[in-house]
């Protein structure tokens, strides 16, 4: 029974581990479990290592001893699926159409939430089919060098970026905790971004030498001398300002999200934000870009040592650089056209770079990169222009 | 270990605990596990610990993690330089040639090397790096470390009760997980908090408190908040309440909040709270 229902929590997705399953074996063992209040808070106690889980936890465990109705497993399968799809479809609908068996002309007649009912209906109806569904969900939409995409029926407000139309975004919270995100496995990255790490001897001079102590001490004739050596500080400050409105920068997610991960246990302050398209005064704390403001003013608290990372692929409609209220979001239309504040932020933080997960060859054909590119040294997203990059940043 | 009917634990005279809670501590007790608190800070993690070991009798040793610790340092450290300075001078009374008289032991070092049973806190371990998680790993598993200068290995007597919290700045590894047992404490419904407020002013005044109680958790829901107040902010402003003799309970309302900085902590926060 214990056993069945060890499996449900595997199956709905909740991390159990053998290991702890034994625990909780041993738990009954001695006598500590009497009541099935006593069964649930041990279950979840050993169980359960992670409080995001707590609620799936409840449902499993009332659906199995109580007879409650299951949550509905399929349901979150799905929406990853349709998740993976919709992205593919805004690459490029042509591809997925014909994977569905679907008319192109008929499937951009439909709204995104239109859309993703439908996909739902789809998949829901031809369960056989994964398999072959599987193949299409793998290419294109991950790739971090991303193709340019056509979506036929595009909202996007006045732009020529190389035909990346932004779609109204359907699935709203995609972005809400990158650092939670999966399994590392862009190892690459990682090693370079380690090279931030500002070892440099900045610290006081408090740590003693031994070595040195007692070479210094028997050249003084045992009169003790003591060496020190300066303690190994990490002071670097990063902030790392994300690009995170929009479709034209999905297919970079991935790569944006290690970066991310990595750097957050790297550095000794890190301050996420983020922006839309390019940073007017102000950036955002929170990834829905709504509730935290931050004023570039105060980006890095006026420390000119920060490191400012901003992380985009500068494609964009020419107007959002150039004029006073260039801010496609209504909200942040301010005096300063955009071009001045990268230029603030440049002349007061010197160590300012721009990551673009755009190829370079790809570079001179989207005018805002090159506008960028004249106020913030560009460099490209992959592990050789992170070095580049480092090595900028690096430099006294 | 003692029995566990007679060091169950249920709560001591300044923490309220309700009976989950109480579960979980008695069980993890009763395992030898580790216990990781998650939760808002302020809700009460560290002050768990305080609560276990003062009513089961037990010393609290606190091992305040920092960024920069290495595990060594929570185990031990070999003091050279009064080695040093004693093999040149000689007048301390210590065995120079005896390098266990310099062996100092660190906070995990001494909870060990006790006598008794002892209550551990680690305290925010997710301020240290990765390493120190995995580095401790196994000292908590084995119950026991080697101190490589003298070649002597330290084996716990009794195995502590260790309780170790975390703010979720960073998420700890899979297998340091597997090794702990686990809880997230929730921020506590109203009539928690007014058991708490009891416990800590058992003299208070109804209406004081009712409205206290009310305009905080008003407070707590307005939108745009970097850190809400938590129990310590409550109970603090509460504080501040009582010792003010000109402050009348029954005209506080939220449009008028006196002391409201000892609800909220950040500027921004605060301006928020009082153009509210």
């Amino acid at each position: 029974m214990f056993i069945d229902f060890f499996y449900k929590l595997k199956a709905v997705g909740i991390p159990v581990s053998p290991t702890a399953f034994l625990t909780l074996q041993k738990s009954f063992a001695k006598g500590l479990v009497r009541s099935v209040k006593d069964f649930y808070i041990a279950a979840r106690t050993i169980l359960v290592k992670n409080e995001k889980f707590f609620d799936l936890f409840d449902q499993v465990f009332s659906s199995h001893f109580e007879g409650a109705e299951m949550p509905e497993s399929q349901d979150l399968i799905l929406d990853e699926f349709i998740r993976t799809m919709l992205e593919d479809w805004l690459q490029d609908p042509k591809v997925l159409a014909k994977a569905l068996g679907l008319d192109e002309e008929k499937l951009s007649h439909l709204s995104p939430e239109e859309l993703i009912k439908y996909f739902k209906e789809r998949l829901k109806d031809q369960k056989g089919k994964h398999q072959g569904g599987k193949k299409w969900i793998g290419t294109g939409g991950t790739s971090p060098v991303g193709h340019s995409g056509h979506h036929p029926g595009g909202m996007r407000v006045g732009g020529e970026s190389r035909n990346k139309s932004a779609v109204k975004v359907a699935l709203d919270r995609r972005y809400q905790d990158y650092s939670q995100s999966g399994p590392l496995t862009q190892s690459q990255l990682g090693e370079a971004l380690k090279r931030l790490r500002n070892m440099v001897a900045s610290g006081p001079k408090d740590q003693i030498n031994i070595n040195e102590s007692i070479y210094q001490t028997v050249k003084n004739g045992g009169e003790i001398q003591i060496a020190f050596d300066r303690r190994l500080k990490d002071r670097l400050k990063v902030v790392l300002a994300i690009d995170n409105g929009g479709w034209s920068m999905d297919p970079y997610i991935p790569v944006v999200r290690s970066l991310f991960d990595y750097s957050r246990s790297q550095f000794k302050e890190l301050h996420t934000c983020f922006f839309h398209n390019t940073i007017y005064e102000t950036v955002w704390a929170d990834s829905k870009r709504m509730q935290k403001p931050i004023k570039i003013q105060k980006l890095g608290h006026s420390d000119p040592e920060t490191r400012i990372i901003i992380v985009g692929d500068a494609s964009m409609a020419p107007f959002e650089l150039m004029i006073t209220q260039g801010s496609i979001h209504v909200e942040d239309q301010t005096r300063k056209i955009s071009l001045d504040c990268l230029r603030f932020l440049t002349r007061n933080y010197p160590y300012t770079i721009w990551l673009n997960p755009v190829p370079k060859s790809h570079w001179r054909y989207t005018k805002t990169i090159g506008m960028i590119k004249e106020v913030i040294p560009m460099f490209e997203l992959t592990l050789d222009g992170l070095e580049k990059a480092i090595a900028h940043m690096m430099k006294k | 270990m003692s029995k566990p009917n007679v060091s169950a634990f249920d709560g001591s005279k300044h923490y309220v605990l309700d009976d989950e809670l109480a579960s979980i501590v008695n069980i993890t007790m009763a395992l030898e596990m580790p216990l990781l608190l998650k939760g808002e800070p302020g809700t009460g993690k560290t002050m768990l610990a305080h609560a276990i070991a003062s009513q089961l009798k037990m010393p609290l040793i606190v091992l305040n993690v920092k960024s920069s610790m290495k595990l060594i340092e929570a185990l031990y450290q070999y003091d050279t330089l009064t080695r040093l300075n004693d093999s040149r001078f000689g007048d301390s009374g210590r065995d120079i040639s005896n390098i266990e008289a310099y062996i100092k032991m660190g906070k995990i070092g001494q909870t060990f090397s006790a006598e008794q049973r002892t209550v551990l806190l680690i305290d925010e371990i997710d301020k240290a790096d990765t390493d120190f998680q995995d580095d401790m790993l196994d000292v908590l598993d084995q119950m026991q470390f080697d101190i490589i200068e003298i070649d002597k290995t330290i084996t716990t007597k009794h195995r502590p009760v260790i309780i170790i919290t975390s703010n979720s700045k960073k998420n700890l590894s899979d297998p340091f997980l597997g090794r702990c047992n686990f809880h997230h404490i929730a921020f506590p419904e109203p009539d928690m908090i007014r058991k708490i407020i009891h416990v800590h002013f058992p003299d208070i005044d109804t209406i004081l408190m009712e409205q206290a109680v009310n305009i905080f958790y008003e407070l707590r829901q307005l939108e745009g908040i970097e850190k809400r107040p938590a129990t310590r902010e409550l109970l603090n402003w509460i504080r501040a309440l009582r010792m003010d003799p000109n402050f009348n309970p029954v005209k506080l309302s939220k449009n008028d909040v006196p002391y409201l900085g000892v609800l909220f902590k950040k500027s921004e926060d605060y301006l928020r709270a009082s153009q509210h």
